[in-house]
Parts: structure tokens; C-alpha cells; sequence
């Protein structure tokens, strides 16, 4: 009865769940087994069977006193930058290996069992936590310090990153849903490269108290799961105001995303920027974001031509103002209260030296220098002020944008999935390769990968849908509208073992 | 401005205070702020810096903010900005100090204050936010040193000034002056021993018309004495080395009160980049109009304005509403006191003189007095109405503070106390001779007795009168009147 378990969307596990056919237990039994039968695409970092199947039960409890919360007893994993009780937290590091919190990440809480004396949790049951590039740094997850993830379309191919374990997962079926986090595309890209639904809302929507910090000011979480119906269940349980505890939290009532859900997408008017169908957008990825171009006209929207000029200074840009704030967020790691320390050492600043330069990664001491060289004396104005000035301006231009479209579309990398190993000699590639999903990230905006086609390699493509703030419901019906009309999103990797 | 000089230097020193807000709680955390539990029992996971900790600002903290603002005469920022202050050290958890850095939220302002009798003001360039960090024990472990996070994240109020002050007594009065306000309006407990109000000292010399010279910061000096003692050295020091042709290196140093002298911890050479930019983990501080407003109508009044106060309706002068409102113990009792005699410039004279002698002799507290407001206020009235002489009521007053401990709290009434300090005067016979009969009886017999001093009154020598007066003040025992005897051997010589 169960084998096919893995098979439901969360909406229809859910409602397997409700009506009583499946219990949480036996849900949390069947994904357990699949996780572990899938253990060689390293997308888990740490697993706790006996805490999983507790989850499982307490859902059970609550189910069985009547309880219909919709995400009540769905399996579900963590990205490892949510900090949680149940289970070690690493952010892809050694500097944090072995960490355990005292406390859980308000996303974790609001999707799992609650914070103690506030609302209880959505019940959902977790199956541990997902590998992703090292302090979210990355777009190939191949800078996790413990585990290379691959790509369960190609296993020779990256998942994207930084919250490549958490796309892997989902699109190998070995959980049903998955919390991500985006600080420049670390949802959207590894989504689109694994074909699978995900979004990013407008920053200050979710809390981000128990997020490891990568850059402040960018870092968002969000879901990911398969379809854009799943993905405004869980948006639903993920926003809402956290202002005790997350001082750049919205105060923004909670909303029930679900409901928007059916809305018709006629005389819908849908921005084209120009900058993000250039050349260097791979033919095979611009064939299937046409073809779902061509599919919204089908469905009634108008396609307008629009501008975001300043789409390539995203790059720079982003790359001076998430280092700078990394290089500051990552300087607590210093093995004085917690995480890695040096086994032997001379003097403090010894102590200092060697417990970073062994516990953080290529990529990370290679942000941190950057970051402190933009902030540094002389060097400040130059480059951390002038590349703020330019995101207002990146900002500016989405508004003059979206006073001539209500979404704006492209694609959301220029490439499919690339070859482990092929970018990791040039990190420039790889930060080249973020021009699409920067530019949002730069503005704060909300935005999801939508699974489009297939190109080169037989490899997922996604369709990059940017709303305005606090437009989530609008992008999310979009993307749904989409998926009633296609199968993108239901086609399945074919897993090896 | 003229100043004193010291062989022939200027000194010119600015001050930066941080003075510890009296909140509960931290300004970034829910966390104690109590002085004094054991070791990081009073640290949560955001002051351990915790992985996916964030703050979020304590409102207490930017109303005191707000209130000191309002005392000093600042404008308060609209917006203003937290920076992150980045360096490493152990007891800093984050790896950064949360501070006010480009945008403060208190801008301006200025302290006055009485130096002797001279009316001096301090400009202030800022007030700023701030965490305090964490304490490194050096001395509680054999071979490693330990952290505490007590302290780490608790409020701070730096307090800046421009190098205004021309000697180390100004400073000194300047910093007294600094913590009576915060004190008064009761955003800081003062408390420097714990460190709740430590200052460091911008000091430099230069000859008079010169640019201003390289300075020297004396770090947190948590004492007045101490304040005065290292900024004397300093001055000593830094003229001692330019006269000997050195030339003085801007330096952070540290006075060490067993020696006596300042020595240098860090050169600029050592100083540290701190990458300071805008923490965004902390949109910026907005503080509405009404706000203020709110916080202005609240507030109890200011020691400057009460001093105003009291020179308007007291009739006061400068020099004695600015000592009454030293604290705000002082000016209730002066209050009390003058309200009960009637008469405000005898009883300023009287607390300024007398009653602070004696607090002082005891280190006593004005509100712990022996002798109560109302009661000396009673004593000054029988002063008023010519019961006794000013100096017989010095003696009622030792009485009355002696015997006041334990003996009179059953009959607090002012009945009760009233006819205690006329029991006294009775006891004593302090009682003045205003009888003009009796007087006369004394002043005709001092003028047969003295026909020396006599004449030399006549011969128009005005200070032999003087002597009679004495002689007749002495005729009488002390109790005579010696305005009213005064005038009586005048008008009898002019016969």
C-alpha cells in the first residue's frame, strides 16, 4: 500500500493522511526506508530515526483527537542552515560539526511542533537535515564540507546550490517537501536545476531567527516542493511576523496562500526583461522558457517588453554586499564559545588563525576576504557604499518595471545543471552564472522557479517568476495556473540503485 | 575664553563617558543586566552569539536615550543608524560591537556647570548606543584566561564631548556635573565602582594660539580622584616631554592609581580597522516627534531648569540654585526647608554652610539627615522672627542633630517639633533681648564704662562704635539683638 507514498504531491499525501488511509508513522516508516535507499546522492547531513518517528506519533496524537491542520503529520527536511533541537546543525561546515542548538529556527518551529508557549506547530514530521554549500555559499553545493550532492537526474551533474540537498530530496522523491534558504538563488537555481517547484518570499516575510546567517540583509527562507500548490501550503505555515525575536521581521499577518489558487491568468500582463534573454542564456534553456511563454499567451496573459538595466551590475554588486556582511556574520566562528577550535596552538591570535583556516572552507575564507577588503578603510566607499547605491537602484528599476507588468518571467540560470567538478576551478563562472537570480534577491522581491522543460542532457529547466513585494499569492497561482496546464513539474528522475 | 596656563601650556581635554542605562534587561536580548551573578548566568544564546540569533532592540534603551537628550539640551535623531564595530577578541561572542557610529541618536547638546564661582558649559558632539562587551578573567584559571557574558550586550550610553575644557579640575567638575544629570533623571545608578560610569580623557597641550596638540586617551577612569590624579600626571607628562623636544604620539594609555602614573596599552600605529558598516540585522532607529514628546512631558524636572526655578521664585542667585540642585535629594530639602522658614536665601546659606559641613563631616546623605528640612526650616523662622541670633541658632542646630537619632521619632508632628526647638532655645537662653528697656539699661551703662571709645565715635571715628557694640553684645551674654543694639547706641550718641 505504502510503496507508492513517495509518489503523492503533499497535497495529496495530506489528504491520505487526514482521511485516515495513511498514518504519519507509516508515512515517516516509508520515507526513512527511501531516504537510506538513496543515501549515495548525499543529500542528508544528519538523521535521527527515534526523533523522526516521535514527531510521527505526537502527529498521530493530534490527528487522531480530531486535529485537520493540512500539514499535520507530512514528512518533511530541513535545509542544515535552520538551527534545531532535534538534530546537529552544520550549515555545510566543519567549523559547526557536531553543533547542536539549544533552540529551533522559527521556520522549523512554526512547520514542526511549535515554540514552547507560543502557537503550536504545523505538525510536520522532520526526516533530518539537507546538505547545502558551506554557510550557503555556492550554487553547485559542491562547497558542502561533508558530501558531495548529485543530481538525481544525472548523478554525474551538481543539484545547484546553496540548497542543493534540499532540491535533490524533493526531486528524488525522498521527502515530500523541503525548507530552503535564498540569499542571491539558493532556492530557485538548484529548483530549476532539479525540476522541482520552489519560492523565495519577499524579504521579511519569514522569520529568519535560526537561520545561520550568510547576509542579512538577502537571506530568505522558503519551500521547495514539487508543485506550486505545495509550495503555498508550506509558504502559508512559513510567513507571519516574528518581531520578538528577528528585528528585520514584517509586520505582515500570515496569509493563506492556498487560497488564491484559481484565479484566471486572463489579460495577466507579463513582464519580459530584455536583459535576461541575451545570448548568453543556452539555447536549450530559452526554447522551454519560450514555450511557457507561449503557454501563458495560451492562457490569456499578454507578454510585455520591459527593462532591468542594471541586470549585469547584479553581479558585482551582490558580490561585494554578501561578502561584506558574511565576512562580519561569520567572524562568531571563532572557536571561543562553540564549534570547531584547534587542537594546538601558541597564543590567542594563533588559536584564532588555525581554528578558521581549518574550519572554514575555499569558498568561505575566499567571501570573508573579499567582504573585509570592501569594508575596509579607503576602500568603503568605493565599493560597499557605491554597491548599495546601486541596489536601490536595481530596486527603482523592478518598480518603473512593475508599473508595466504585474509578474516578471525569465529564466532562472542561463544553463542546465553543470558537470561536478566543472566550475569548481573557476569560482567567476559560477558567480557569473547567478545573473538571473540576483537582481531579485538585490530588490528584496519574491520569486519561484517553476519546472518548464527539459534541455540539454535530458536536464530540468525552470522559469524564473519575479512578483512584486508581498506578491507570493499572485506568483504562486501563476506558476500554478502553469501546472494545471503542463507535466513539467510531474515528470520523475529515474534513481539508479 | 581665558585660560590657566601651566608653564606657559594650555591644556585642552575632551571627555567620552559610557554611562550603563538602567534597564532590565539588555539592549539587544532579554537577559539581566543585575551586576554581579556568578559568571554567565546572566548570558543567553544571543549574547553567546549563537548561530541564528538576531537582536532586536530594547525600547528602554532608546528612551533613556531620548531622556538624556532632552536633559542636555540635544536634538534627538530622527533616524538613526546601528553600525557593526568588527574586531576579534574572546569576551566580544559576536566578533562585533553593535554601536552608533555615523548617525547617533543623541546630536549636540551641552553640560553647565559651576567651576568655583565661574559659570562653565561643555559643548557634547554626540550621545550614541552602544553593547558593552563580555569580561576576560585573567586571574581566576592557572594557565588560561576566562570569559564572563555577564556584561556583554548591555546598554551603554557614550557620551562625547568637544575638547572644551581647559583644566583638570573643569574635566573633574565637568564629569561630576555629567553624572548628576544622568543620576537625576535616573537612566544610570552612577555606580563606578561596578563601572556603570566611566570616563576616558582626551588630553593634549599646546601654547595659546597654537593648533591643538596630539592627543593622549586616558581609558576608563572610574573614579573622580583618579580622573584628577591621571590627567594631572598626563599634563605633567606630555609637557615634560615636548620641553624635553619630544613630540608626543597619539596613544591610548591606562592609569594605574598604585603609581600614579598613565602608560601607553596601544600606539595609532596599532589601531585597528573596524570595518564599521550599517548592522542589518537592525533597520534604522526611528523615533517619532510624539514619542519625544511623550518622553519630554514625563520627565521630572531637570536639574538646569529647577535651577532656573529657583533663582525665579526664590530669588536665588546663579551660584546657590546651581549647588541646591546637586542632587535631587538637595534641592527637596532646600525646598521643604525654605518653604517652612520663609526665608530661601537664609536657608540655602544654611544647607550650603552648615548642614553640608556636618553631612559631610558624617558622609552622610541629605535625605538620611538628622536634622529634617522642616525642622531646620523651623529653626531658620525663629532666626526670621528674632527669637535667637544666627549663631544661637548654630548651637540649637548641634542639638538638634545630636539628639535627634532614636529620640523624637514618636513626636514627629510639627507641634511636636516646634516646641522641641523652642524647648532647646528655653533650655539654653539663647533667647535674644529684644527688649528695648533691658537693652537700654546695658547700652547706658557700656557708655559710662567707655568714654574713651565714647569720644572717638564723637570725633567722627565710626569703628569705635564697634567696639561698643561688642561690649554690649557681651553685656547682654549673647542674647542681645546687635542690629537692634547697633541702632540704639547710635541714636543715644547723637543726643
Amino acid at each position: 500500500m505504502s510503496t507508492d507514498l513517495h509518489d503523492l504531491t503533499l497535497v495529496q499525501l495530506s489528504a491520505k493522511l487526514r482521511s485516515k488511509d495513511v498514518s504519519a508513522v507509516q508515512a515517516a516508516t516509508h520515507f526513512i526506508a527511501r531516504r537510506d535507499a538513496h543515501a549515495h546522492l548525499g543529500a542528508f547531513l544528519a538523521t535521527d530515526d527515534a526523533t523522526t518517528l516521535a514527531q510521527a506519533h505526537a502527529a498521530d496524537a493530534r490527528l487522531a483527537a480530531g486535529e485537520n491542520a493540512p500539514l499535520l503529520g507530512v514528512p518533511i527536511a530541513h535545509k542544515d542552515i535552520f538551527v534545531t533541537q532535534d538534530f546537529p546543525t552544520t550549515a555545510g561546515s566543519k567549523m559547526l560539526s557536531g553543533y547542536r542548538s539549544p533552540f529551533d529556527a522559527t521556520v522549523v518551529a512554526k512547520l514542526g511542533f511549535g515554540v514552547p508557549g507560543g502557537v503550536p506547530g504545523a505538525g510536520m514530521v522532520s526526516l533530518g537535515k539537507l546538505n547545502c554549500d558551506e554557510f550557503a555559499m555556492g550554487s553547485s553545493n559542491e562547497n558542502s564540507a561533508f558530501a558531495t550532492v548529485k543530481n538525481p537526474w544525472d548523478t554525474t551533474r551538481v543539484p545547484g546550490g546553496s540548497s542543493g540537498g534540499s532540491a535533490a530530496a524533493v526531486a528524488a522523491r525522498l521527502t515530500p517537501a523541503a525548507t530552503g534558504t535564498d540569499t542571491g538563488g539558493s532556492i530557485r537555481q538548484p529548483a530549476s536545476f532539479c525540476g522541482i517547484t520552489g519560492i523565495k518570499p519577499t524579504y521579511g516575510r519569514a522569520s529568519r531567527y535560526g537561520m545561520v546567517a550568510f547576509a542579512s540583509s538577502l537571506d530568505q527562507a522558503g519551500p521547495m516542493a514539487r508543485t506550486a500548490e505545495d509550495c503555498a501550503l508550506l509558504l502559508s505555515a512559513i510567513c507571519g511576523p516574528d518581531l520578538d525575536r528577528d528585528s528585520t521581521s514584517l509586520d505582515m499577518p500570515a496569509e493563506d496562500f492556498s487560497r488564491g489558487l484559481n484565479q484566471s491568468l486572463e489579460g495577466l500582463r507579463i513582464g519580459i526583461p530584455k536583459e535576461f534573454f541575451t545570448d548568453g542564456v543556452a539555447p536549450d534553456v530559452r526554447a522551454a522558457v519560450d514555450a511557457a511563454l507561449r503557454e501563458y499567451q495560451k492562457l490569456g496573459a499578454k507578454l510585455v517588453d520591459i527593462s532591468l538595466p542594471r541586470t549585469e551590475l547584479s553581479i558585482p554588486v551582490y558580490y561585494i554586499i554578501a561578502p561584506a556582511e558574511a565576512s562580519s556574520n561569520l567572524s562568531r566562528f571563532d572557536g571561543v564559545k562553540f564549534g570547531h577550535r584547534a587542537s594546538e596552538y601558541t597564543d590567542l591570535l594563533d588559536m584564532y588563525k588555525k581554528t578558521r583556516a581549518e574550519g572554514f572552507g575555499d569558498e568561505v575564507k575566499r567571501r570573508i576576504m573579499i567582504g573585509s577588503y570592501v569594508l575596509s578603510h579607503g576602500y568603503y566607499d568605493a565599493y560597499y557604499i557605491q554597491a548599495q547605491k546601486i541596489r536601490r537602484m536595481i530596486a527603482d528599476d523592478f518598480q518603473q518595471a512593475f508599473t508595466r507588468c504585474d509578474v516578471i518571467a525569465g529564466p532562472v540560470a542561463p544553463t542546465v545543471a553543470w558537470k561536478l567538478g566543472e566550475k569548481s576551478a573557476d569560482p567567476v563562472a559560477s558567480y557569473l552564472a547567478d545573473i538571473f537570480t540576483l537582481p531579485g534577491s538585490l530588490a528584496g522581491l519574491p520569486g519561484m522557479s517553476v519546472p518548464c522543460g527539459f534541455g540539454e542532457g535530458g536536464m530540468p529547466v525552470g522559469l524564473q517568476l519575479i512578483g512584486n513585494y508581498f506578491k507570493e499569492g499572485q506568483l504562486l497561482n501563476t506558476a500554478h495556473q502553469l501546472q494545471l496546464a503542463t507535466d513539467w513539474h510531474q515528470r520523475q528522475p529515474e534513481l539508479s540503485p | 575664553m581665558t585660560a590657566k596656563l601651566i608653564q606657559g601650556y594650555e591644556v585642552v581635554i575632551g571627555f567620552e563617558t559610557h554611562a550603563q542605562l538602567s534597564t532590565v534587561s539588555k539592549i539587544f536580548s532579554r537577559a539581566a543586566t543585575a551586576f554581579g551573578a556568578a559568571a554567565n548566568t546572566q548570558a543567553c544564546a544571543l549574547d553567546l552569539a549563537l548561530p541564528g540569533t538576531l537582536p532586536v532592540m530594547n525600547k528602554g534603551a532608546v528612551q533613556r536615550a531620548i531622556e538624556f537628550g532632552l536633559a542636555v539640551n540635544a536634538a534627538i535623531a530622527p533616524v538613526s543608524i546601528f553600525a557593526r564595530k568588527n574586531y576579534f577578541y574572546p569576551d566580544l561572542p559576536k566578533g562585533y560591537q553593535i554601536s552608533q557610529f555615523e548617525i547617533p541618536v543623541v546630536q549636540g547638546g551641552s553640560v553647565e556647570f559651576f567651576l568655583g564661582d565661574e559659570k562653565k558649559s561643555v559643548r557634547l558632539v554626540r550621545a550614541h548606543l552602544e553593547e558593552d562587551a563580555g569580561k576576560s578573567l585573567h586571574d581566576d584559571f592557572v594557565g588560561q584566561s576566562g570569559i564572563d557574558l555577564n556584561r556583554a550586550g548591555t546598554p551603554l550610553l557614550e557620551i562625547v564631548t568637544e575638547p572644551d575644557m581647559r583644566s583638570s579640575d573643569e574635566a573633574v567638575a565637568y564629569a561630576k556635573e555629567l553624572h548628576k544629570i544622568v543620576t537625576w533623571i535616573g537612566i544610570c545608578d552612577g555606580n563606578m565602582q561596578e563601572g556603570s560610569f566611566r570616563c576616558d580623557a582626551n588630553v593634549s597641550v599646546r601654547k595659546p594660539g597654537e593648533p591643538l596638540g596630539t592627543r593622549r586617551e586616558i581609558k576608563n577612569l572610574n573614579s573622580f580622584k583618579f580622573m584628577q590624579q591621571a590627567m594631572d600626571y598626563e599634563i605633567r607628562w606630555q609637557i615634560g616631554e615636548i620641553e624635553e623636544g619630544r613630540a608626543i604620539q597619539q596613544a591610548t594609555v591606562l592609569f594605574n592609581p598604585d603609581t600614579g602614573e598613565t602608560r601607553a596599552m596601544r600606539t595609532k600605529e596599532d589601531a585597528a580597522d573596524y570595518r564599521y558598516f550599517p548592522d542589518p540585522d537592525l533597520p534604522p532607529l526611528v523615533v517619532a516627534p510624539e514619542w519625544v514628546a511623550q518622553v519630554r512631558a514625563d520627565m521630572a524636572e531637570l536639574p538646569r531648569v529647577m535651577a532656573a526655578r529657583f533663582v525665579a521664585e526664590y530669588g536665588l542667585p546663579e551660584y546657590d540654585a546651581s549647588t541646591l540642585t546637586q542632587s535631587k535629594a538637595m534641592a527637596a530639602y532646600f525646598e521643604v526647608a525654605a518653604k517652612t522658614s520663609g526665608q530661601a536665601k537664609l536657608t540655602s546659606n544654611w544647607i550650603m554652610g552648615e548642614v553640608s559641613r556636618r553631612l559631610n563631616a558624617g558622609d552622610i546623605n541629605i535625605d538620611a539627615s538628622p536634622v529634617p528640612a522642616s525642622r531646620l526650616g523651623e529653626l531658620i523662622a525663629r532666626i526670621a522672627d528674632n527669637t535667637i541670633s544666627n549663631n544661637a541658632a548654630k548651637l540649637v542646630f548641634d542639638d538638634l542633630w545630636s539628639n535627634s537619632l532614636g529620640s523624637f521619632s514618636a513626636a514627629s508632628g510639627e507641634q511636636a517639633s516646634l516646641s522641641q526647638i523652642d524647648a532647646i532655645i528655653q533650655a539654653k537662653g539663647l533667647r535674644q533681648l529684644n527688649d528695648t528697656g533691658a537693652l537700654q539699661t546695658i547700652i547706658d551703662a557700656v557708655i559710662a564704662a567707655n568714654p574713651d571709645n565714647v569720644a572717638q565715635f564723637k570725633a567722627g571715628k565710626d569703628k569705635a562704635l564697634n567696639a561698643l557694640v561688642g561690649q554690649a553684645m557681651k553685656a547682654s551674654q549673647g542674647k542681645g539683638n546687635p542690629s537692634q543694639i547697633t541702632e540704639l547706641l547710635r541714636s543715644r550718641l547723637s543726643d
